[in-house]
């Protein structure tokens, strides 16, 4: 919650201190809520080496291609080729003076991100510079001097100067997706970066492990496991590995955090009907939050933590309703297709991602979060589901089988742009996408 | 007269199964493990008019014996119920034995909503046995949801065999 707050300060501070120069470079910025209509042409060509050696080379070029595919992932960008570039600036220059902006303009990019590195034993200085090439100027430009193995989240963090000052959002990269894999024989979670990259095993049960969820702050991860027999829920501190268990007769699972707090909503059966509770941060219960005959499943909350969207099949079939906590008053949402699950709200608040039955199949929906505007996201045969916002809600991640076995994907919040996150051992599925801490 | 009439109703029977047929993808694959519509609520209680039944066959085996579930449903089938009558027996003529019922079900649908259907399932089974006189410490349930299917392959026939509730005498 502090910090949330403290960012939101941040960030209201930021645009008061940069509104003028946006104003001055009279730059589109790129409209969140429809920022797929058009990708801007971005040139990254290779950084300027300082000395040339040989191993600087190499090591400036895997962070000149590791800035490339970082901001290509976020899908606002068409990444142009370097073959197609008439000025190299790794020969002739980085800097304003030494561009001329007609060089790049000609070749289509609207956008020019510049590089000069230096790699001195294992430390590394990095001077990196976003180029507006029609306005003819440099709109960012930092210098970042570190060890080489910090190189990844030296890059991440201009990106994501780049996305904040294009979007005004602080983006994805300091992110991270929990999910679940049974490559050692057991569903077990693991955790990995946004893009996939370094994904590690997080529990080690033995035993069918579920329905990972994240608290606001990243430093809690909730889940169901049956390490013990029965499907049980555990909240564990991801600093020291500690955890709370919360085991009732019959079911204790699909736990969500409420927004900036340390409660979560989770479904439990003991009273003989399963109806979504309000449980502390150490898994003790606070109150029924559902009073309905039948299932109530998978809590999801809008990001004011006001309401909460979950699945029911009160009406006689699942569907996703919506409850406002202090009316009490419970809406349907969803209305067409045999069975929708797996609701999960977007961090913008204005839509719900679900899971929709369509014959054989399962497929990607987003609906209003007035219920307005059903659109279907995937259409790759056979089983899509499991959607999980990125924290900014410019991307959604979810399983998928359309290659073999289940994988995790990501595609833009349009659907466009989709695309295999990582591929492990067995399956992977149920992802759940954290919050973005760019200091973890 | 009498005769066209008979005829005329089987056609229609004949031609409404039909359509009942193509029209429901999902199928009851065999007309005895999961036949017609069962009541709406959880646990029908037996009926008076069906005849009791106060014996186990001999040799009746819990585990062998499972009982199946219609596609999203946890409501209890006749044969379902005719089995768990079975079981009840045997619990009688066991009295030390105690029971896990464990609810699944197939993997359409997603993973969430079906441990939550399991559960249900499991809840039908021990509430009908407990209609029939066993007492509620003697057994517990447990759902797996989709996640320990017996039979893997994405056929009705597979699908229909892991709609089920097990039985394990603990």
């Amino acid at each position: 919650m502090r910090r949330s707050t403290i960012s939101l300060y941040i960030l209201i501070l930021s645009v008061i201190l940069f509104a003028p120069a946006v104003c001055r470079a009279e730059y589109d910025v790129i409209d969140i809520t429809k920022p797929f209509l058009r990708k801007i042409p971005l040139a990254v060509p290779s950084f300027k080496s300082a000395i040339g050696s040989g191993e600087e080379k190499q090591s400036s070029q895997t962070a000149a291609d590791f800035l490339s595919e970082s901001l290509d992932f976020t899908g606002y960008f068409k990444i142009l080729d370097r073959g197609s570039f008439l000025f190299d600036p790794a020969r002739n220059g980085v800097t304003l003076t030494d561009l001329n902006f007609q060089n790049w303009t000609v070749v289509g990019a609207e956008l020019l991100v510049t590089g000069y590195y230096s790699l001195n034993g294992d430390n590394i200085t990095i001077e990196l510079r976003l180029f507006d090439t029609f306005k003819a100027r440099r709109v960012l430009g930092k210098k970042y001097t570190g060890k080489l193995s910090n190189q990844r989240s030296i890059i991440l963090r201009f990106c994501t100067d780049v996305i904040k000052y294009l979007t005004g959002s602080a983006g994805i990269f300091g992110s991270q997706i929990a999910f679940v894999s049974n490559g050692t024989g057991n569903k077990e979670i693991y955790i990995c970066a946004f893009d996939g990259y370094n994904p590690r095993r997080l529990t080690t049960n033995n035993a069918i492990t579920l329905f990972p969820a994240w608290s606001s702050d990243s430093k809690w991860l909730a889940f169901t496991s049956y390490k013990d027999g029965n499907p049980d829920l555990y909240i564990r501190d991801l600093a020291n590995a500690r955890e709370s268990k919360l085991s009732k007769q019959g079911i204790n699972i699909t736990p969500a955090w409420a927004p900036g707090k340390f409660e979560l909503a989770a479904t439990l059966s003991f009273s003989g009907d399963q109806e979504i509770y309000l449980l502390t941060g150490s898994g003790k219960i606070i109150k029924r939050l559902t009073k309905s005959r039948g299932i109530d499943v998978t809590p999801t909350w809008s990001p004011d933590g006001k309401k909460i969207a979950f699945v029911s099949n009160r009406a006689g079939s699942a569907q996703v309703y919506i409850k406002e906590l202090a009316s009490g008053r419970v809406n349907r949402l969803t209305y067409e297709g045999q069975k929708n699950t797996q609701p999960s709200w977007s961090p913008r608040g204005d839509k719900i991602a679900y899971t929709s039955q369509i014959g054989g199949e399962h497929h990607i929906f987003t609906i209003g979060s007035d219920g307005q505007n059903p659109v279907q996201l995937t259409y790759e045969p056979r089983d899509n589901e499991a959607p999980t916002w990125s924290p900014d809600g410019s991307l959604i991640a979810f399983s998928s089988d359309r290659e073999g076995p289940t994988r995790i994907y990501v595609m833009t919040a349009f659907g466009t742009d989709q695309r295999r996150l990582l591929a492990l051992a067995g399956k992977q599925t149920n992802p759940k996408w954290s919050m973005n801490h760019l200091n973890n | 007269m009498q005769k066209k009439t008979w005829l005329v109703i089987a056609l229609l029977l004949v031609i409404a199964g039909l359509l009942f047929t193509v029209g429901c993808q999902k199928k009851a694959v065999s007309q005895t493990k999961a036949p017609g519509p069962a009541p709406a609520t959880t646990a029908p209680a037996p009926k008076a008019g069906q005849a009791p039944v106060t014996t186990a066959p001999s040799g009746w085996n819990l585990a062998q014996n499972d009982i199946y579930f219609e596609f999203d449903k946890s409501t209890l089938t006749p044969m379902a119920q005719d089995t768990l009558m079975r079981h009840a027996a045997w619990l009688r003529e066991n009295t030390n034995a105690s029971v896990t019922i464990a609810g699944h079900a197939d993997d359409r649908g997603t993973n969430e909503y079906n441990l939550a259907l399991g559960d249900r399932r499991a809840d039908s089974a021990k509430a009908f046995l407990v209609d029939l006189g066993i007492s509620a410490s003697r057994l517990t349930t447990i759902s797996y949801g989709e996640e320990r299917p017996l039979c893997m392959e994405q056929t009705e026939e597979c699908w229909a065999k892991n709609r089920r509730d097990h039985f394990v005498v603990n």
